[in-house]
């Protein structure tokens, strides 16, 4: 048996009959109708065919009210569901009265730490959720529940956010939709709402930089450009169940998608030490919110370099950082050149198509080498350079081959215009001898 | 030299009879008038024509006909063999400039009303060869098998199945299949190099055969001047000079032996075209692009060689329906109708000043709106 969420959607679903009205209902709606007829020709353009939904009708045409007005484009109204879903009452009663009545489940607007288990009644139902979406999880409830916010809520602190605080009250979107206030482009936007408010947040000693922090990261950047597997906020805290990752779970949390980053790093000399020290692994080098995009310079003894931080010159962590440096630096400048005389061939018209597969083999080496850093052993950072600076210097032999047959081309093309100059001349001489001998009647 | 080739004819007339061969040749005059430099254009197209079998045999050699192997073929040559390069910058580049050249004599034979009696077949002839030509076009855009050159012939044969009644049998037939794929790739590289040649070696003889026999046309504007001319410059060259000076008879209207006065200057001209092909090929490489990939998305943009455009262009332009009928149908069967009202152009003049000024005005429109929009279809998205 389907667990609806009042008798008055289950009577609609099953087809029952609505209740008759009354005269003088009928009389007041009349009234109603007449004066909201201009809008309700807008509106007849602009919504979907939706069984009978009383609650929506008043508050939408005649209140114009900003809960209808979201409500509108809501999810759940278009898969069917009324208001009465979430507020009780019956939706198919002509008389306010009796459409708001308690008697028929009417709560009215439900209170705050009401408000995950109103949701839940729904979307923990799998056998009800199957029918609108087989593919959505029902374990929001219970990830809500683990949450920082679900815990507190529990302790009785109801300015802690709830479903609504994310998803919205009345203009709920699918979290695929851009318009989706869960939509990883906006998740900052409504995770900063509560967590940039300072005042909000100085009862719980927390900071309030990390949306604007996340903005200016290159993880945003990316996902601004369009590509929505970069994370965002959800993707770090997790979604219902949001929480801070511990020191511990930050290399796992960022070796979701840095996978080899954590895979080399568990096998570097500063996993132990560092674990030791209660370092946060990723976090150390790279920051958490505001993640800058990497570069050789990040690594090293330059003024800007992560090493400087710990290691001290003439330490062996100090010379190994400058040796990585110097490998990575130097391929990347081979790369270049090659990458730059290949460039000149093609732009000749040469055909370099070979070379320029050796080129991105070079350049697959400079980015394993890139990750391979997180290893720090200089060695094999260097073994993997040595690879690359080899299939940099091929590519570059290739690109001159190709502009010394350019130039050969272009002399041979001199030489043979040269001749084809000579022989027209000829030709025009041998006319003008051959028809001074016999001019042309 | 001489002597040894002097020595080397006389044995061969004994046995060959040259000098009956060679006398239409030594005979065959060519008038001289202002409009003279028009009639190098057939010469010109039928050298690139030859430029364009010459490297077609050359490139053979090397390419495979293959959907697996036809752009790494192509690669191999323009990179791995010597002077591949050339070749195949010189095939493609001649044959880009064969059919510029056959646009032009076309549209000069029309200008000038070479066409009229009795060269009407020369002129139909002609118009089959551009046909044909343009076919070679198509068929050998194909061949490189590269990113462009599929989307194009996809939609160039999806144009063509556009054609009432035949269009879907007619697309099946080129594509090899529904689709563009290696069957389409040895189909188009069958028609390249076997049926296409073997059809335009036989109307090229039927039109060289019908210059020869008919002489070259002059201008009908000059024609009675130029048999005046020259009865009276055979016979009375003071009476020649006295029509020349009082009645303003252009003095230019003589008339030149082919060989070798207009054969070597037409020798010129085919070096100087050689120089050309050579600098283009040289400074212009002809690109290869990507390798065709039938599962990646048509590029942006895609346009066919230069002369499909303007009727590219003109189909994108038209309404999807124009009526009860198609739009793009409308637009084919226009084509269809227009390109056999010109084959048969020469057939409508009847020596009356309007049929000469309706076919006069025909080519000035068809001339002004090829350029036109084909200049369109390159500045158009």
């Amino acid at each position: 048996m389907v667990t609806l969420p009042s008798r008055s959607d289950r009577a609609v679903r099953e087809g029952g009959a609505p209740q008759r009205p009354r005269f003088f209902c009928v009389v007041v709606f009349a009234a109603l109708i007449l004066l909201a007829a201009p809008a309700g020709v807008r509106a007849a353009e602009d919504e979907p065919a939706a069984p009978k939904d009383t609650c929506f009708d008043c508050h939408r045409h005649t209140l114009s009210d900003d809960a209808s007005l979201g409500f509108r484009d809501d999810v759940h109204r278009a898969r069917g569901l009324s208001c009465a879903a979430c507020h009780g009452g019956d939706p198919t009663a002509e008389d306010m009265p009796v459409a708001m009545d308690p008697a028929k489940g009417f709560i009215g607007v439900p209170r705050r730490a009401q408000i995950p288990q109103l949701c839940a009644r729904c979307h923990a139902d799998g056998a009800f959720m199957r029918g609108y979406n087989p593919s959505l999880r029902t374990d929001q409830l219970a990830q809500y529940l683990t949450s920082v916010h679900g815990q507190r809520l529990r302790q009785g602190d109801t300015r802690v956010a709830v479903c609504t605080d994310c998803h919205s009250v009345h203009g709920i979107r699918p979290a695929a939709s851009p318009a989706s206030s869960v939509h990883p482009l906006n998740l900052p936007e409504t995770c900063g709402r509560c967590h940039s408010d300072a005042v909000r947040m100085e009862s719980y000693k927390i900071p309030t930089g990390q949306a604007a922090d996340y903005r200016a990261s290159v993880h945003f950047q990316t996902l601004e450009r369009g590509d929505l597997a970069a994370p965002s906020c959800a993707t770090c805290h997790g979604n219902h169940g949001a929480a801070p990752p511990g020191v511990a779970s930050i290399e796992r949390v960022c070796g979701t998608c840095h996978v080899f980053q954590e895979q080399l790093f568990d096998q570097s000399p500063h996993k132990a030490p560092w674990d030791a020290l209660g370092f946060p692994s990723c976090l150390t080098c790279h920051g958490n919110h505001r993640i800058e995009p990497t570069g050789d310079h990040l690594i090293g003894t330059g003024e800007k370099s992560f090493c400087v931080t710990c290691h001290s010159e003439g330490e062996p962590g100090w010379v190994a950082a400058g040796k990585i440096h110097t490998a990575l630096t130097g391929l990347d400048a081979a790369l270049h050149r090659s990458g730059e005389i290949l460039d000149r061939a093609e732009r000749a018209g040469m055909e370099v198509a070979d070379a320029e597969v050796v080129q991105a083999g070079a350049q697959e080496q400079l980015i394993k080498a890139r990750v391979e850093i997180h290893t720090v052993t200089a060695a094999r950072i260097e073994e993997t350079v040595s690879a690359g600076n080899k299939l940099a210097a091929q590519a570059y032999q290739a690109g001159e081959a190709a502009l010394a047959e350019l130039a050969f081309r272009r002399k041979g093309l001199a030489l043979s215009l040269i001749i084809i100059a000579l022989v027209v001349l000829g030709l025009w001489l041998l006319i003008r001898e051959l028809e001074a001998r016999k001019p042309i009647a | 030299m001489r002597k040894l080739a002097a020595r080397l004819y006389d044995w061969l007339d004994a046995r060959l009879d040259l000098a009956d061969l060679t006398a239409p040749l030594r005979h065959k005059t060519v008038p001289v008038h202002y409009f003279s430099y028009w009639y190098y254009l057939g010469g010109m197209t039928l050298f690139l024509f030859f430029v364009q079998v010459v490297t077609g045999i050359l490139l053979l050699l090397y390419y495979r006909p293959t959907a697996n192997e036809a752009f790494e073929s192509v690669q191999f040559i323009m990179t791995r063999v010597r002077f591949g390069w050339l070749i195949r910058g010189l095939h493609a580049w001649s044959a880009n400039l064969m059919i510029l050249c056959a646009f032009a004599h076309m549209f000069s034979v029309l200008f000038l009303r070479a066409y009229r009696k009795p060269r009407e077949l020369t002129w139909v002839s002609g118009c089959v060869l551009l046909f044909l030509a343009l076919g070679f076009g198509f068929s050998g855009y194909l061949l490189p098998w590269n990113e462009l050159a599929f989307f194009a012939t996809k939609v160039g044969t999806d144009i063509v199945g556009q054609v009432p009644a035949v269009g879907h049998w007619l697309m099946v037939f080129l594509r090899g299949g529904e689709e563009v794929t290696g069957a389409t790739l040895t189909r188009f590289f069958g028609f390249h190099v076997a049926v296409l040649p073997a059809i335009t070696v036989l109307f090229l003889g039927i039109h060289l055969a019908l210059i020869q026999r008919q002489g070259i046309s002059v201008p009908p504007g000059l024609e009675p001047a130029m048999h005046v001319l020259a009865y009276l410059r055979k016979h009375d060259p003071a009476a020649a000079e006295m029509l020349i000076k009082t009645a303003g008879v252009q003095p230019e209207t003589r008339e030149m032996p082919f060989f070798p006065n207009f054969f070597l200057r037409e020798l010129m001209a085919w070096y100087i075209a050689l120089g050309l092909l050579g600098v283009l090929a040289a400074l212009a490489p002809w690109e290869l692009g990507a390798k065709a990939d039938a599962f990646a998305p048509a590029p942006a943009g895609i346009k066919p060689e230069w002369y499909f455009l303007w009727m590219f262009q003109t189909l994108k332009l038209i309404p999807g329906k124009l009526g009860p009928i198609d739009g793009e149908l409308a637009g084919i069967l226009a084509f269809s109708a227009a390109g056999v009202l010109w084959v048969l152009l020469p057939f409508f003049d009847r020596d009356k000043g309007r049929a000469q000024r309706l076919i006069k005005g025909a080519g000035i429109f068809a001339l002004a709106y090829i350029v036109a929009m084909t200049a369109y279809g390159y500045i158009a998205k």
